[in-house]
């Protein structure tokens, strides 16, 4: 309702201020530059992130189901660490390792004969810099839901396999990719929703800059509604994502159906 | 066959040596900060940066007390965190109520609940605003702690454990002449501490990282969370990395240590949202 009116900060203190101006909102919202940049931003995080999660996340779930130990079980620990912190602390942590003139990660690279990056700098550079940061803490989670699904694979299914001289790359691709659809599948959604509403990184580290680069639309939002105090216009940006969020699960539930017809 | 034993030992030396050094990426950042919070200014400013700090100092830890006002965030953090704790009370009464009491509506009820799982933060964030605004809730730290208090999420873990406790002991405890408060307290919580031991560890943390809420309603400094203290922090201070470091220690180490000592609950609380 909100998304229809051009209330702002006079509006919230004097109602008969507001009035009701249909879709101008929107209207507005899609000749905006900046609102279609974000938009722009959100899918290149998605396009790029959710993949990288995704396989980053089931192939350390991988590594780690392979034994049993007290290492494994250390390594799983480690793993799981950088999700449960607070996401400002290790984006100022992070911001101090991408510095370009003090910062660790140049260091690094100038030991190795590598020239500076600048990492927050570049347009580019800066989205993949924060894609980097986020898929650091989206592991954890990701890899334990993974495991879980890892565990529940029964182990006859390999002994019949192995019997059959399957190799332990056939049995992966055949047996175990296959048996973690669902926990793929889950963790695609979650993921995806979790990057359209990207927002603590871009916010802390760069401010959507430089030239917007990195802005997401959920940081778009809050610009909007909270530092330009324009209610009603940052309401129909959070309404719209709200239909992409919905599309993009509906497309994804269509899709899982799809396939598990196919293989009926 | 000793040539698969010696095969299989080789694949997981190989799987270890992949899993340290992804490991050591993962734990680099954590190193980093610690190192970094206790150099001085000057030693954080050198080219090429020290590894190990020279000389060890707790000015930066320090500093975040005197001349910042942490004092104040960590006391309004400790706060939202105890806030959320009632609310964790109260996700647990009504997760118990749609497990057990029968009632018109009660499916319905619980579908609406979980929908709102679905809307994603933003979308309700500027309605919610604009209610807390009309309650003159804003700019306090009720405000702040209100909207993240009760969430479909723990409603629906309580509901899905309470439901396998046995309507038996229920009922014997009624013809006992409990009242239905009673009952609640002395047989379900006690019965339920798994989840509750799961929900109270996530409540903590969340309660300690929370940031887009007190960001917004906050405008005051005296109620800001530690997190929006950092990032004020950080905006101030820009080039004080060790001043900087040391806030992001302070906020991390908590929260690892309550990580470590209660990991055990947590990797099993997988297990029991997985079973839903």
């Amino acid at each position: 309702m909100i998304s229809f009116t051009d209330i702002n900060i006079t509006g919230l203190a004097d109602w008969s201020k507001i009035h009701f101006i249909g879709i101008e909102n929107y209207e507005n919202l899609f000749k905006d530059p900046t609102f279609l940049q974000s938009i722009g931003n959100s899918i290149f995080y998605v396009v790029i992130g959710v993949p990288l999660v995704i396989a980053c996340s089931m192939g350390i779930a991988l590594l780690i189901n392979f034994g049993n130990s007290w290492v494994f079980r250390l390594f799983r620990l480690i793993f799981y660490a950088p999700s449960i912190t607070n996401v400002v602390a290790v984006a100022v942590v992070w911001n101090y390792l991408y510095n370009p003139q003090f910062g660790l990660l140049n260091f690094i690279l100038h030991f190795v004969h590598l020239g500076p990056v600048p990492w927050l700098q570049d347009p580019i550079i800066a989205k993949i810099s924060l894609i980097i940061l986020a898929l650091w803490r989206a592991i954890g989670v990701d890899m334990l839901i993974f495991l879980a699904a890892l565990q529940g694979i029964p182990k006859a299914y390999y002994e019949a396999a192995q019997i059959d001289g399957a190799n332990s790359w056939q049995r992966l691709i055949k047996i175990t990719i296959p048996m973690l659809r669902f926990a793929t599948f889950f963790v695609t959604v979650t993921t995806l929703i979790g990057w359209l509403q990207f927002f603590e990184e871009p916010f802390v580290m760069t401010s959507g800059g430089p030239l917007n680069s990195t802005n997401s639309i959920a940081l778009f939002i809050y610009q909007n509604g909270f530092q330009f105090s324009k209610f009603g216009y940052a309401a129909a940006g959070s309404m719209v994502l709200f239909v992409i969020i919905i599309l993009v699960t509906l497309i994804q539930f269509r899709g899982q159906h799809k396939q598990q017809d196919n293989q009926m | 066959m000793n040539e698969s034993i010696q095969h299989k030992k080789l694949s997981k030396l190989i799987v270890l040596i992949i899993l340290s050094v992804g490991g050591f990426f993962m734990v680099l950042p954590f190193i980093w900060m610690l190192l970094s919070s206790v150099k001085t200014d000057m030693e954080i400013l050198q080219i090429p940066p020290t590894v190990w700090p020279k000389s060890f100092t707790l000015d930066n830890f320090i500093n975040l007390f005197t001349q910042m006002d942490f004092l104040i965030y960590l006391k309004n953090t400790i706060i939202i965190v105890l806030f959320s704790f009632i609310g964790l009370f109260l996700n647990a009464m009504a997760g118990y109520g749609f497990a057990k009491y029968k009632f018109k509506g009660k499916n319905s009820l619980f579908y609406l609940v979980l929908a709102t799982m679905m809307i994603p933060g933003q979308v309700t964030m500027i309605p919610v605003y604009l209610m807390l605004n009309m309650a003159h809730l804003t700019n306090t730290l009720l405000g702040i702690a209100l909207p993240g208090m009760v969430g479909a999420f723990g409603i629906f873990l309580f509901r899905q454990f309470m439901s396998t406790i046995s309507d038996e002991i229920i009922e014997a405890a009624r013809l006992d002449g409990c009242s239905e408060f009673y009952i609640f307290w002395k047989i379900i919580l006690p019965v339920s501490r798994p989840v509750l031991a799961v929900q109270g560890i996530l409540t903590f943390i969340a309660g300690w990282n929370s940031f887009i809420w007190p960001l917004i309603i906050a405008n005051d400094q005296k109620y800001y969370t530690l997190s929006v203290g950092l990032a004020l922090l950080k905006g101030q201070h820009a080039s004080n990395y060790a001043l900087q470091m040391a806030g992001s220690a302070f906020m991390v180490v908590p929260i690892v240590i309550v990580f470590l000592a209660l990991q055990k609950y947590i990797l099993q609380g997988f297990n029991v949202s997985g079973m839903k």
